[in-house]
């Protein structure tokens, strides 16, 4: 027996305007999966843009500096962090000032320490806050105008800044 | 509007001239990081303690800028040679007028 052509469910034919609509659809999804990854590496180009502030073009080192964080933390709202620089701490040659940068927080920069030659070492530890698994970046800027950088990688559990009130 | 709040320092009573001294500051505060939300979805105003300093005989001999990836109740270890007796003045200042500040004396022989 012929069906009709006008009797077939509408759903059967494939429009203009249809493909058109599932075209932008597709195109929408797309534009979604590749826009996810870069808000999660915005984080982290945010703190690249932080250390270039502060080291404004120099070129930096890695030695001298070690960050101290647990490498397994349960709650992110309280993690003993300390940091050091090996320095003579001397009139000629000092650690002027040590800036911590964290990857993964929503704002980069945690604290900025200014040393003069009389603090007679360069060590610093205080508590800070983590958003979430990172590295944390220590940058040193010297008397004589040269940085030194390092790092330390940690596990966090429990986040900070998620809790509600 | 001023505010302020507990705060305490611990510098050794006593010290040999030229040694090393630990010294450890703390001030009470909330420090509201203000990327926190309440339960209807307001978000929280930030409210922290911007700058921390230290002086040893009016001399600022070690200062820090806070950020809110501080912790609340910012507690801060660091050293400085003892030179001198006399005093040494704390001093926390933060949003919306935030100031305390606290002092400790040393005796250096």
């Amino acid at each position: 027996m012929k069906i009709p052509f006008t009797l077939l469910p509408k759903r059967h034919h494939v429009t203009r305007r249809m493909w058109l609509g599932r075209m932008q659809k597709l195109g929408l999804f797309a534009l979604g999966t590749y826009l996810i990854p870069s808000l999660v590496f915005a984080k982290k180009e945010d703190a690249v843009a932080a250390i270039q502030k502060i080291i404004g073009g120099a070129k930096i080192e890695t030695q001298r500096v070690t960050l101290v964080i647990p490498p397994l933390v349960e709650n992110g709202n309280l993690v003993v962090l300390k940091v050091s620089v090996e320095s003579p701490m001397t009139t000629d040659d000092y650690v002027r000032a040590i800036h911590v940068i964290a990857e993964g927080n929503p704002l980069p920069n945690i604290f900025t320490a200014y040393l003069t030659p009389r603090s007679g070492t360069a060590t610093v530890t205080t508590r800070v806050r983590l958003a979430d698994s990172q590295r944390v970046w220590a940058i040193a800027q010297m008397s004589n105008g040269s940085f030194y950088q390092g790092y330390a990688e940690t596990l966090v559990t429990l986040s900070a800044c998620t809790e509600l009130v | 509007m001023s505010k302020t709040s507990r705060t305490s320092v611990t510098v050794p009573a006593s010290a040999k001239k030229g040694a090393i001294i630990e010294i450890r500051a703390i001030a009470q505060h909330d420090m509201e990081s203000g990327f926190r939300y309440t339960e209807s979805g307001k978000l929280i105003l930030r409210d922290i303690i911007r700058v921390f300093t230290c002086s040893y005989n009016n001399i600022e001999v070690f200062k820090a800028d806070f950020y809110p990836g501080i912790g609340a109740n910012p507690l801060i270890i660091f050293t400085t040679i003892a030179l001198e007796s006399g005093t040494l003045e704390f001093k926390w200042v933060g949003d919306d007028g935030y100031e305390a500040v606290n002092q400790a004396h040393i005796t250096v022989s």
